[in-house]
């Protein structure tokens, strides 16, 4: 079996499941935050049952609006907090607390290689990342998990993404990820899982591979996962105290396909509007002038994110009429940037920092766009009307590609501002 | 029998279109989140299916995010039943937990035009094209999802074993 299998496999106290088969299966953890919270909260009422089937098990994370954009948010917050009280949910991370779900989850030890893992968001596939196995559902599932702690699955099959190769210069694994939903589509993986694996991924630290599970979901898939090593363990060794297993593939393990990438020459990636897999290599696009760049969101607002993007903006200034947001991803990782100066050469750029949190990404608050205007974003979706106006338009790329794109008002590539 | 007029949409349709992000806070108030469902592919929407409506769309359906107010939008609208070619999974599940009947029927969108009269029978996986005077099949619902929507929705399907325990 895949990794993917045996996790399903041990889940549902099985000896070996296959493909296309419906399991019931044990939740490990199970993640909903500040949106998706009340719907779960309402249905789980409806369902009549008193109390969670295990409060050490859940976990509860304010990040879609947070500090509360409207008053309707702050009422929405209210319904969670009083929840978390009266089912004494100690996994509860406040604003000010976390900070974005997908990067929370990882970093205050609630993501186990060989953990099945449920969150009430569709980038819950980030935490395969980790050697788990990690999907996103929606309220009512959750309601259900809340209830029960337990929830069918069908097994998926698994495509395999074998990568080689060294990256270049300002090329990163949000550039591969990219390049890899343009040649597998937006609908290329629906219902199956994505394995990423061959040397290059070796090398890909415990960010990069949080990048490309996260956009995962972006092919369709239910999952992204990548076999647990030394990297992924030190990371997670140092965030928790739990026991846990991390499973490998057997060696006769099985795949529906596998696709060969080699990230040699690999330019920087570009995901135009209105779709994920419109990709094209940056120097194949043509001149986009931006009125907005963000980098930010569970895709890419990690350290390393913001040191490329401190990289490339310092002793530079932002060009006029370009507002810029920067949005480290959590609590912690704003503590870091703040630490190494890295947010200091944001705001000399002309950049606007704000608070960990999905903002703008999602087009909730804190930077949405006007209709006819464009924005380069480290973000995941380009979808009509994602960041605000329907009219509006999204291009994908690299912390790296937004922040040269932020010095020169246009898309542009990383390496030509060094040069 | 599921009976109304064919609204039709292409592929790829996200959840980002069918319910924009910037209205998740009205989550609590379906009545509020239905009049602004699709109004990014098409303003008058609401207007058009609030006597019952079934979409057939492309592939894809439902792609993107996992909030469950996208389904919940249509349904409260008006959408009696959702035909695609296939559905992203999390819509999927989604669309059935809440009550929402959805089929998957390869060729539909090829077969069904804007404002045609269908009659869906999901037990048996036929749709009945009234206007063209065809008859499509779709992929049968295992008999535990007919279930779930039989009750109306996972909540009441589980509310219903509890009982019977």
């Amino acid at each position: 079996m895949n990794i993917a299998e045996k996790i399903l496999a041990r889940a549902s106290g099985k000896e070996e499941v296959n493909p296309e088969e419906i399991v019931e299966a044990k939740i490990d953890v199970a993640m909903v935050h500040d949106l998706t919270g009340p719907l779960t909260v309402k249905s789980f009422r409806e369902i009549g049952v008193k109390k969670v089937w295990d409060n050490q098990r859940i976990v509860i994370i304010f990040d879609h609006l947070v500090p509360a954009s409207s008053v309707q948010a702050a009422e929405l917050h209210r319904v969670m907090r009083e929840f978390a009280e009266e089912q004494k949910i100690e996994n509860f991370y406040d604003i000010g607390r976390g900070g974005i779900c997908h990067q929370a989850m990882p970093e205050k030890g609630h993501v186990k290689p060989g953990d099945l893992i449920v969150g009430a968001d569709s980038h819950t596939c980030t935490y395969g990342a980790f050697g788990a196995f990690a999907t996103g559902i929606g309220a009512t599932d959750m309601a259900a998990v809340f209830a029960t702690g337990k929830l069918w699955f069908k097994v998926p099959s698994v495509i395999k993404v074998d990568v080689t190769g060294r990256f270049q210069e300002f090329v990163t694994p949000k550039d591969l990820i990219l390049n890899i939903i343009g040649k597998i589509g937006v609908d290329g993986a629906t219902y199956k899982g994505v394995e990423f694996a061959g040397p290059t991924i070796r090398n890909v630290s415990v960010a990069g591979r949080m990048t490309m599970c996260n956009m995962a979901v972006e092919m369709g898939a239910k999952i992204g996962i990548i076999e647990p090593d030394e990297t992924t363990l030190s990371y997670v060794k140092g965030r928790t105290k739990e026991p846990f297993k991390p499973l490998k593939n057997d060696s006769d393990a099985t795949y529906e396909k596998t696709f060969d990438f080699d990230v040699t020459g690999m330019e920087p990636q570009v995901a135009a509007p209105p779709s994920v897999d419109n990709v094209k290599p940056i120097s194949k696009i043509k001149e986009v002038e931006v009125n907005q760049a963000f980098i930010g969101s569970c895709t890419n607002g990690r350290l390393e994110d913001l040191r490329f993007a401190a990289r490339l903006l310092k002793g530079r200034k932002i060009k006029e009429g370009v507002r810029t947001l920067v949005i480290p991803a959590s609590q912690e990782i704003y503590m870091q940037a703040l630490q190494e100066g890295l947010l200091e050469t944001f705001v000399k750029a002309g950049a606007f920092v704000c608070n960990p949190t999905c903002g703008p990404c999602l087009g909730g608050h804190l930077g949405l766009l006007a209709p006819g205007e464009a924005c380069i974003s480290s973000s995941n979706r380009n979808f009509i009307g994602r960041m605000g106006s329907p009219k509006a338009y999204v291009y994908l790329a690299s912390p790296a590609t937004v922040a040269a794109s932020a010095v020169t008002g246009k898309i542009t590539d990383p390496k030509s501002l060094e040069a | 029998m599921i009976a109304g007029r064919a609204v039709k949409f292409g592929d790829d349709v996200n959840t980002d279109v069918v319910l924009p992000g910037k209205y998740l806070v009205l989550t609590l108030n379906p009545q509020e989140l239905a009049k602004h469902a699709m109004e990014g592919l098409d303003p008058n929407f609401a207007e058009k299916v609030k006597n019952g409506a079934i979409i057939v769309a492309g592939k894809n359906f439902g792609c993107g995010s996992s909030r469950e107010e996208a389904p919940l939008a249509l349904k409260q609208a008006g959408v009696k039943c959702v035909l695609a070619e296939f559905f992203a999974r999390i819509f999927y599940r989604n669309a059935i937990n809440i009550g929402l009947p959805v089929l998957e029927c390869p060729g539909i969108s090829r077969k069904v035009e804007e404002g045609d009269e269908l009659a869906v029978d999901l037990k048996a996986g036929e749709i009945r094209n009234r206007s063209k005077n065809v008859t499509l099949h779709a992929m049968k619902l295992p008999e535990f999802m007919l279930e779930i929507l039989d009750d109306g929705g996972l909540i009441e399907h589980i509310r219903k074993g509890m009982r019977s325990k």
